[in-house]
């Protein structure tokens, strides 16, 4: 059974400073990775196929160099491409790529770092027609049927649905492995297939993206009793 | 129309009072979405003009399943046309609402934390790039999807506001995943974005046992114990309730005293809107303290019992 993974390349948020006169990010020389939760995916994709078998295809929004990473992380096969949309464009472009591929399980991560908008799996599952679990923390296959232990608010449920299904992933589902250099130099070996999708359809625009104030005193105190003195003052 | 929908009661409430206000704007009205039980009278007494209380000839599930609620709120949308549809971004409200939205081809936005009209367009504002920024998006057509994070609104509630209750009978197509075990968490009695002090640890501690350092400061306060993501998930010292930050809760309390954590943007992603945070840290370039209004130097091991001394005796 073949799993597509579906993985954003971000940027490292932590290098992303605010310009000091505009307050817009400056997103310039900074480093890209591939988001948090999407190497959990594929990790657990890797992991399904290493049990069960079959294939891993990574489709990248990025560089090559995201590509590389997923292959040498054990993806047995790339797509990449670099267009720019919002959820509604992001999952309507993935589902017109997909729908022309045979698969069993995509995965996705349930949000990517940046965004943060939990979006792309369930609208992705549902352009596609297919059943979707969201947030899993636990998958396993049997008999054609997906099993998935899913973390709620108050509750873990256990659900199950027939394949193909969408998943998305909690970081809880696994440690994400580090390729070995053997692993590294073996994904020269993969298939890396650039594309270059259509501008997709967009439902909202961005007005402006700012930093947020920080009205912070940044006050050190010098001794615990001015800080008793403080608390005692503020609470 | 402005339709407002949460499973979860309280978030309902809240998305009520915010929908009043675009109501009110658009001179129009606001349905409240429910799935038939219980207590539909008070989404009229927290704003709602009509409530469309949805009655499944499949009998209702005993946990409301996405898939049924996908269908169930697109067909009122197919027979409404509201202008806004506002989801309470709980777990399930975070998976319908996308979904929702692809039905429709249009827009979602998640997490919102303010909105406005321009030309009776909803414009939102809601925190990217891991917190640190905010963008600001207006929609491009209807229905305009936005979810809320539960508790950032407060409701709003009048005795007196008359509504209508609407019954309205659906079939919904048959789920496509099946729910097969419910193992219940623990029910936590600590509600973190109700303290009004928050005293939180974070990786800084050496073991669990010195949590105890913590909660003896957070008990002489009369606060309750938060925690860092590391804590809560890495660790597990804590429950996911004291988890404060970007993925854990949004606090927003008097007081936020943070022991022994650096200050990522994702945990200030959470503490942002406290009136007051200090900070204790033996890094003097930990980047807490470049997020915080008092912070003190030194080795938490020697502040904090020094510190529990001094506001014992005091407070
Ligand atoms: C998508 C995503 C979501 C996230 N969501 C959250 C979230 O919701 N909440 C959250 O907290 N994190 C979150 N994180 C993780 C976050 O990036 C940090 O890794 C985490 O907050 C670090 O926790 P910490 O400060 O406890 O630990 P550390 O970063 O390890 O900091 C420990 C601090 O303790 C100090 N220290 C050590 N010993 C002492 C001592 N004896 N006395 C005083 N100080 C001492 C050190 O100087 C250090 O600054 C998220 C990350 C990602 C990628
Ligand atoms: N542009 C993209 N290309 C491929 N996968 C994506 C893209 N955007 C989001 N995803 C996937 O969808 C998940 C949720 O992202 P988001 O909806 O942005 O929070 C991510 O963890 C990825 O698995």
């Amino acid at each position: 059974m073949d799993i597509i993974v579906c993985i954003k390349q971000i940027y490292d948020l932590g290098q992303i400073k605010a310009d000091t006169a505009s307050k817009r990010p400056v997103t310039g020389g900074v480093a890209r990775k591939i988001s948090d939760f999407d190497k959990n995916a594929l990790e657990e994709a890797v992991r399904i196929k290493e049990k069960y078998g079959g294939k891993v295809l990574a489709l990248i929004r990025g560089a090559n160099d995201a590509a590389k990473e997923a292959l040498a992380m054990g993806a047995d096969e790339a797509i990449v491409y670099n267009t720019d949309a919002d959820s509604l464009g992001t999952a309507s472009l993935l589902a017109g790529i997909i729908q022309k591929m045979k698969y069993g399980l995509i995965l996705c991560g349930e949000a990517s770092i940046d965004e943060y908008s939990f979006q792309t799996g369930p609208r992705l599952a549902q352009a596609l027609g297919i059943a979707v679990l969201t947030y899993a923390r636990k998958i396993e296959l049997k008999d054609g049927e997906v099993i998935v232990e899913r973390d709620l608010e108050n509750r873990y449920e256990v659900a199950k649905a027939l394949l193909p299904a969408l998943i998305t992933v909690t970081r809880e589902i696994n440690e994400p492995r580090i390729p070995t250099l053997l692993q590294i130099l073996g994904a020269s070996k993969k298939k890396i297939t650039e594309i270059s999708p259509q501008k997709p359809e967009v439902g909202i625009e961005t007005l402006s993206t700012l930093a947020v104030e920080m009205k912070r005193k940044e006050i050190i105190l010098k001794d615990v009793e001015t800080l008793a003195r403080v608390i005692i003052s503020e609470k | 129309m402005i339709f407002v929908f949460s499973e979860d009661d309280e978030t309902a409430y809240e998305l009520l009072a915010i929908g009043r206000e675009l109501a009110n704007s658009l001179k129009s009205e606001i349905g409240a979405i429910s799935f038939g039980l219980d207590g539909e009278e008070a989404y009229i007494f927290c704003g709602a003009d009509k409530v469309y209380s949805i009655q499944l000839n499949t009998g209702y599930p005993s946990e409301l399943h996405a898939d049924i609620v996908v269908d169930c709120i697109s067909s009122l949308l197919d027979q409404y046309k509201p202008d806004i549809l506002l989801i309470g971004g709980t777990r399930l409200g975070k998976e319908v609402a996308p979904r929702i939205a692809q039905r429709f081809g249009v827009a979602c936005a998640s997490d919102c934390i303010e909105f406005s009209l321009e030309q009776e367009r909803l414009t939102v504002k809601r925190y990217v790039l891991g917190g640190r920024f905010i963008s600001t998006q207006r929609f491009l057509r209807k229905p305009q999807i936005a979810t809320v994070p539960p508790r950032r609104f407060e409701k709003k509630l009048d005795k007196n506001r008359k509504g209508e209750i609407i019954k309205v009978s659906l079939k919904p197509a048959g789920p496509k995943v099946q729910v097969l075990e419910i193992k219940k968490k623990a029910p936590e009695l600590l509600k973190i974005e109700e303290a009004s002090i928050i005293v939180s640890a974070g990786r800084g501690l050496k073991k669990k046992e010195d949590l105890k350092l913590i909660e003896s400061l957070a008990g002489v306060l009369g606060g309750a114990v938060g925690c860092s993501r590391s804590i809560a998930a890495d660790l597990k010292w804590l429950s996911e309730e004291h988890w404060v930050g970007l993925s854990g809760h949004k606090v927003k309390p008097k007081l936020y005293i943070a022991i022994g954590i650096s200050g990522q943007v994702q945990h200030i992603a959470g503490i942002r809107e406290s009136r007051t945070i200090i900070a204790i840290n033996n890094d003097p370039n930990a980047p807490i303290f470049k997020a915080c209004d008092y912070g003190i130097v030194g080795d938490l091991y020697d502040i904090v019992p020094k510190l529990t001394a001094i506001l014992r005796k005091r407070v």
